[in-house]
C-alpha cells in the first residue's frame, strides 16, 4: 500500500470530518468555477457577437441597451428609426456594409429578426440546408432554434409579441421555414431571420384587430406617463418595453404619432421604421468621425459595441470580484476545517503513526501520509467543485433557454486545471503543520504513554 | 561465550538518560539464536525503555545495541527504520493495529514499510497459522480481544525477523489467557525463526520462558 492509499483509508475513516472539509473546498471551487466559466463564455460571447460590428445605430437612448437589443438579442430596444434616415446613413462613403434590422418578435424566446442578406454576410452565415428566405413570412433559422425546437424545412411557425415566448401569438400569420443555418458558435444559431417587409407587414396586418383584442392591455398602457395614442399602439403592437424615457428621441413620435402608425401599419405606404442598423466601416478613419456624424447630425445615437461591450463587462466585473471574494473566504475556511480535522486526527491517531513507525516507517513516509491526506480532502473537494460549477452552469444554461442562452456547461477550460491545483495547494498548506507533528513522533514516548 | 554467529542480541556497555535528567544504566545482556529471553522489574524500572533501545526506537546515552549481527544506531535513520521493520517484530500489550486499515493491509504496510514487495502467499500463510485467515477483511474494530492480539502477532512477525520482542503481552490477562498468549508467541517464535524477548513483571511467564535478564533501578 502507498502513502496516497493509506491516506485515502484514514479520510474513509473519519467520514464526517473529512466531508466537512471536502465540502467546503466543493463550494468554494464550485464557485470559482462558475464565475470562469461565466465570465469567459461571456466574454467570448461578447466578442463573437460583436465581431466585425464596428458601430450600432439606434435610437437614442442608453447605449447599452442599444447594444444589448441590436447584437446579444438579450434587452429590449431603444426605440424605431426611419428608414429613410438609416438608408442616409448607409448610402456614407465611410459606411462597408450596413444591416438593418427590425426587432419585434419571438419564437419561444428567440428573436425573430426583420433584416436583409447582408446579416449574412456580416456574420458569415452558410446555410445547413434549405435556402435563404425569399419572400415575406419566410424564415431562415439558426443552428440551435432548430435542433432545440426539432424545427426542419418547411415547418411553420406562430411568432408571439416581444421578448418573451408569453407575449401575444400573431396566429394570423405563419412563418414556413425554407432554411437552416449551419453552426456559427455565436448569437446567430439563436434567431430566426426574415426580410423586413414580414416584420412590418406581422404588425401592419395585424394593428386593426388588436385595438379590439388587446383592449385591456392599452388600459395598462395607458398608465404610462404618455398620453399619444400611436405611441401607446406602437409600444403595444411591438410587444417590446421600449424605454419610455427615450420616447421623445424616436424620430418625433410624439409629435407626429400618425407617423409612427403608419409604419407599423400598412406596409407600402407612408415612412417605415427600423429599430437599428448595424455598421462596418470601410477603413479606420470613420472610427473618430462617424460616430460623431451620427450623434450631431441626426436624430439618432451611434454606440460603439467595442467600448460598450467593454463597459458592460467592467460592470459585471464588479459582481465578479465580490463573489471571488466570497469564493476565497470559503476556500480559507475548507483550509482551516482540513487543518483542523488532520490536527485533531493526529490525537486519535498517535498511536496508528507510532507503530506505522516500529514497522519501518520512517518519519519522511508519516509526514508524506498526512500531507497525501490533506492533498486528497481538496482534490476530491476541488474535482467535486468543478462538477458543481458545471452543473450550475447547465442548469443556468437551460432556465435561460432562447435567444439569451449564453452559458455552456460541456466546456471544459485550461484555467479549471489551475483550480484543482489551487484546492491541491490548500491542502497542501493546511496539511504542513500536522506531518511535522506526525514527523516528530516519538515512538517511544507515544507507545511508553507519555 | 557464545559465537558471535549465532549471537542476535548483544548490549554493551547501554546507559539512558530520560529527559527529566535521570539515569539508568543496563547490564550487558547476549542472547543467541533461539535462546528465549525474558527482560524481568518491577513496573517502572525501566524495562519497556531497555525493549525500545534494543528495538532501535531509542538510542541510548553510551553503549552499542548488536541485532542479528548489526550494530544498529551505526545505521543512518533511514537504513534504522528499514532495519527494524525487517529483523524486529514487535507486540504489545494492546494490539495497535492501525484502524482504518483491514487485518490483511496491517499485514501489507508491515511488508511494504520494511522495503519488501506485499507478498500475498506470505499473508495467507500467517493468517492461516494464526486461525485468522476468515478475518482477513475485517477491520480491528470488529475483531475480538484475542483476534486482535493474534492480528498484531500475526504482523510482528510478517517479515520472519530475527527476534520478536513483546512489551507485557499478558498483562491484565487471566491464568488462561496468559496461556494462550504465550504459547502463541513461543509457537509462531519457533515457526518463524525467531527469538522471543518478552518484558513483564509478570511472574506466571517465568515458568515458560527459564533465561531471564533482570532489571533493576
Amino acid at each position: 500500500m502507498n502513502s496516497i492509499q493509506i491516506a485515502w483509508k484514514n479520510i474513509r475513516q473519519n467520514t464526517a470530518t473529512s466531508l466537512l472539509g471536502i465540502l467546503l473546498t466543493a463550494f468554494g471551487t464550485g464557485i470559482l468555477c462558475v464565475l470562469l466559466l461565466t465570465s469567459h463564455q461571456i466574454e467570448e460571447q461578447l466578442d463573437n457577437n460583436s465581431r466585425g460590428i464596428d458601430l450600432v445605430v439606434g435610437a437614442k437612448g442608453s447605449p447599452i441597451q442599444l447594444i444589448l437589443s441590436s447584437i446579444y438579442h438579450m434587452d429590449n430596444p431603444t426605440g424605431n428609426i426611419s428608414l429613410t434616415e438609416a438608408q442616409k446613413l448607409a448610402a456614407n462613403p465611410m459606411v462597408k456594409l450596413a444591416v438593418p434590422l427590425s426587432l419585434g418578435d419571438n419564437y419561444k424566446g428567440h428573436r425573430i429578426i426583420g433584416t436583409d442578406s447582408t446579416f449574412l454576410q456580416l456574420y458569415g452565415l452558410e446555410l445547413a440546408e434549405g435556402e435563404i428566405w425569399k419572400s415575406d413570412f419566410e424564415a431562415t433559422i439558426g443552428a440551435d432554434v432548430a435542433r432545440k425546437n426539432h424545427l426542419k424545412i418547411g415547418d411553420k411557425i406562430y411568432g408571439a409579441h416581444g421578448l418573451s415566448s408569453e407575449g401575444h401569438t400573431h396566429d394570423e400569420h405563419a412563418y414556413t421555414i425554407t432554411g437552416i443555418f449551419k453552426p456559427a458558435h455565436h448569437i446567430a444559431d439563436r434567431l430566426i431571420l426574415t426580410n423586413l417587409a414580414s416584420v412590418w407587414r406581422m404588425h401592419g396586418d395585424h394593428e386593426d384587430e388588436d385595438h379590439h383584442e388587446h383592449g385591456d392591455e392599452e388600459h395598462e398602457h395607458n398608465d404610462h406617463s404618455h398620453d399619444v395614442p400611436g405611441v401607446e399602439e406602437h409600444e403595444h403592437h411591438h410587444g417590446e418595453d421600449h424605454d419610455h424615457d427615450d420616447a421623445t428621441n424616436h424620430p418625433s413620435p410624439t409629435t407626429d404619432p400618425q407617423l409612427v402608425k403608419s409604419i407599423m401599419g400598412d406596409v407600402g405606404s407612408g415612412e417605415r421604421e427600423i429599430t437599428s442598423m448595424l455598421i462596418q466601416y470601410r477603413n479606420p478613419a470613420a472610427i473618430g468621425m462617424f460616430p460623431r456624424l451620427v450623434n450631431q447630425n441626426t436624430s439618432m445615437q451611434a454606440a460603439s459595441p467595442a467600448i460598450e461591450s467593454a463597459r458592460l463587462f467592467s460592470l459585471l466585473g464588479i459582481g465578479i470580484d465580490s463573489l471571488q471574494v466570497l469564493a476565497y473566504v470559503i476556500m480559507l475556511m475548507a483550509a482551516l476545517s482540513v487543518f483542523i480535522s488532520l490536527y485533531n486526527a493526529l490525537k486519535s491517531r498517535k498511536y496508528d503513526l507510532a507503530i506505522m513507525r516500529t514497522l519501518g516507517a520512517s518519519q519522511g513516509k508519516l509526514f508524506g501520509i498526512v500531507i497525501a491526506e490533506g492533498i486528497l480532502l481538496t482534490f476530491v473537494g476541488a474535482i467535486a467543485g468543478i462538477g458543481i460549477g458545471h452543473l450550475a452552469i447547465y442548469l443556468i444554461g437551460t432556465s435561460t433557454g432562447g435567444t439569451t442562452t449564453l452559458l455552456e456547461a460541456l466546456v471544459l477550460l485550461p484555467q479549471e486545471g489551475w483550480l484543482v491545483f489551487i484546492g491541491v495547494a490548500i491542502g497542501f498548506v493546511a496539511a504542513v503543520i500536522p506531518a511535522i507533528k506526525a514527523y516528530k513522533t516519538s515512538i517511544s514516548r507515544t507507545l511508553s504513554g507519555n | 561465550m557464545q559465537d558471535n554467529k549465532q549471537t542476535v542480541i548483544r548490549l554493551n556497555g547501554i546507559t539512558y538518560r530520560y529527559p527529566q535528567g535521570e539515569s539508568l544504566q543496563f547490564d550487558d545482556l547476549e542472547v543467541t539464536s533461539g535462546q528465549h529471553t525474558l527482560i524481568l522489574g518491577d513496573s517502572g524500572s525501566g524495562k519497556t525503555t531497555l525493549l525500545h533501545i534494543l528495538s532501535g526506537l531509542l538510542k541510548p546515552e553510551t553503549g552499542t545495541v548488536q541485532i542479528d549481527g548489526q550494530r544498529i544506531y551505526d545505521l543512518p535513520s533511514r537504513k534504522l527504520d528499514e532495519f527494524r521493520g525487517q529483523r524486529i517484530g514487535l507486540i504489545f500489550q494492546e494490539a495497535h493495529l492501525v484502524k482504518s486499515l483491514t487485518v490483511k493491509e496491517n499485514l501489507q504496510i508491515a511488508q511494504g514499510f520494511a522495503g519488501a514487495k506485499v507478498d500475498f502467499d506470505r499473508i495467507r500463510e500467517v493468517l492461516t497459522l494464526l486461525n485468522l485467515e476468515h478475518k482477513a477483511e475485517s477491520y480491528p474494530g470488529k475483531l475480538s480481544r484475542g483476534q486482535m492480539q493474534r492480528a498484531a502477532i500475526a504482523r510482528a512477525v510478517i517479515n520472519r525477523p530475527a527476534i520478536l520482542v513483546a512489551d507485557e503481552p499478558t498483562a491484565s490477562l487471566d491464568d488462561r489467557n496468559t496461556e494462550s498468549v504465550l504459547s502463541l508467541l513461543l509457537t509462531q517464535a519457533e515457526q518463524q525463526g525467531a527469538t522471543l524477548v518478552v518484558a513483564t513483571h509478570d511472574k506466571r511467564v517465568k515458568t515458560r520462558i527459564p533465561h531471564a535478564y533482570q532489571v533493576s533501578r
